[in-house]
């Protein structure tokens, strides 16, 4: 055996493990949540083979279809608020902090990110209940005389997941900042470009693979949240993922659950899709 | 513009720390509820959850789980990422993609396919078949940042090795491991506060031995309570140390 195929061979056993894992435990569960999401149920019990009913009712019927549609749209909303909040937030640490404080204000900035997940929501309860922070101190200040109903609604969920994604997005914005040599800037104006023009068309263009990055990744994490809607946006209006989990949950209904969660991956490739296609053209 | 950005940067401090400070001030609320008016400082709901047994097991669990799946995850992913960065395999770039493909799937999916992998194969769920989860999703993190970290110099110093008659194992434990320690070091104390707080996996793949997250999510049920709010504090405290610790010893030595 030649060096160079005792190496080949060497290497393929070092990669085994971990692409034997991922078959094992990620691409193998997949297919089979796939073949059940066409399999249906009749009473308790499951009845394998090839259905298309799941997805059909996931399209047609409209307590199903709307879970799908809320789902899109706090998620469109929360990551364009997170972008529009977290971009100036990390442009500030960037050009505005002295240089020795920046890597301090950048983790004050995060710290909440790492308390635990379950508990940040509920902490906005705390906030935002009845009886919470927000509605005691508008109350006490006389500016409104019946507590506002801000728990259990698409603003707190909004509300939470914009806190978690703006500490987030910030780090990915200020990690493309800082990367971005002054000459740039210095280049347009010489030019003859007045601030707002080498803001609009130099400045941010180059910061935008760092913004689709971190939006792509802030969709991803936000389209597939449980938690966050659950704790804080109450039963009122179900996601999709507050779907799937009530399809086992109440009704066992593991098909109809596995067909949610494909239709939801589906979305997020889509997004992919989109943000890959995007970034090309950009580059171009 | 100088003092709109201060005050820009302040509000966006106040928003982010709001909810964490009426967390912790809560916590010590002398009083059954961890709203405003503040009754007064008490320790009591502190004394109450360390002494609650099931939060103190599930709080055990979490940190089993969490090094367990974090090292293993991170043995997997080093090893792929060293063969992968050295060697032109047939098909590199699909195995590469193979390995990253967990990061882009929502948790929920992941847990909900191993959940059908689970009870068509007839496994009894446990703590193991959520550190399998768990591995799950941080392998892709290790390889990936076990990967960005391999450069021209480990090659060097590999080869060098080699040349100089040390045998494979010895070339990853002795030139490899410790040339990525602060790579290593970062992708596993990463993987352990991911797998630590990690809900959905750990909710649906778990039965009587539940983990930290799952415990919390059980005593939310039961409405507002200092005693929420005062694990929350304890985790956070955890947590604050974990990565002052990381950024002291690991990134400081990277530098």
């Amino acid at each position: 055996m030649s060096l160079a195929s005792q190496e080949r061979t060497l290497a393929r056993g070092l990669v085994a493990p971990a692409v034997l894992w991922t078959l094992a435990f990620f691409v193998v569960p997949f297919l089979a949540m796939l073949a059940l999401s066409f399999a249906h149920m009749e009473g308790r019990k499951i009845v394998q083979g090839f259905d298309p009913g799941n997805y059909l009712r996931a399209f047609g019927d409209w307590s199903q279809l709307k879970a799908l549609i809320n789902s899109v749209e706090i998620t469109l909303t929360v990551t364009v608020i997170s972008v529009l909040l977290a971009w100036p937030l990390a442009a500030i640490i960037a050009w505005r902090v002295p240089q020795r404080f920046q890597r301090l204000a950048l983790l004050l900035a995060v710290l909440p990110f790492w308390t635990s997940y379950v508990v940040r929501s509920y902490s906005w309860l705390l906030v935002l209940g009845k009886n919470g922070v927000i509605n005691q101190a508008l109350m006490g200040l006389g500016i409104v005389a019946e507590p506002l109903a801000l728990a259990s609604t698409r603003t707190a969920t909004v509300i939470g997941f914009v806190h978690f994604f703006v500490m987030l997005l910030t780090l990915t914005i200020y990690a493309n900042l800082v990367q971005l040599s002054p000459n740039y800037a210095r280049a347009a104006q010489d030019l003859g470009a007045g601030r707002w023009a080498t803001f609009a068309h130099v400045i941010l263009p180059l910061t935008l693979p760092g913004v689709i990055t971190g939006a792509f990744v802030t969709f991803v994490l936000c389209i597939g949240d449980y938690i966050t809607p659950q704790i804080l946006g109450g039963n009122t209006e179900l996601t999709l993922p507050q779907l799937i989990m009530l399809q086992m949950g109440r009704s066992g209904n593991f098909p109809m659950a596995s067909a949610l969660s494909v239709i939801l991956m589906a979305v997020v490739s889509l997004a992919y899709a989109g943000c890959s296609r995007w970034l090309r053209l950009d580059r171009v | 513009m100088r003092i709109l950005s201060w005050v820009y940067l302040c509000l966006a401090y106040a928003f982010v720390f709001l909810p964490v400070v009426v967390l912790v001030v809560f916590s010590f609320q002398d009083g059954r509820l961890p709203v405003p008016p503040f009754h007064g400082f008490s320790l009591q709901w502190y004394e109450k959850i360390l002494s609650d047994t099931g939060l103190m097991t599930a709080l055990w669990h979490s940190a089993l789980v969490a090094f367990i799946s974090s090292a293993l995850a991170l043995v997997m992913g080093f090893l792929a990422a060293h063969a992968l960065a050295r060697v032109r395999l047939p098909g590199s770039v699909l195995l590469r993609g193979v390995l990253i493909a967990p990061m882009t799937v929502s948790y929920l999916i992941i847990a909900l396919g191993l959940l059908t992998l689970f009870n068509q194969t007839g496994i009894k769920l446990s703590l193991w078949t959520a550190g399998i989860g768990h591995v799950v999703i941080n392998l892709p993190l290790c390889f990936a940042m076990a990967y960005a970290a391999m450069g021209d110099h480990q090659k060097t110093a590999e080869r060098a090795a080699r040349d100089l008659g040390a045998t494979e194992a010895q070339v990853l434990w002795l030139i490899s491991a410790p040339m990525l320690a602060p790579a290593l070091a970062a992708a596993f104390f990463l993987s352990v506060t991911f797998s630590w707080d990690e809900f959905i996996i750990a909710f649906l793949l778990t039965r009587f031995d539940v983990t930290l997250p799952v415990e919390i999510w059980s005593m939310l049920r039961s409405g507002l309570s200092p005693a929420t709010n005062a694990v929350g504090s304890l985790v956070f405290l955890v947590s604050i140390t974990a990565v002052v610790a990381t950024e002291v010893f690991v990134l400081r030595r990277a530098k």
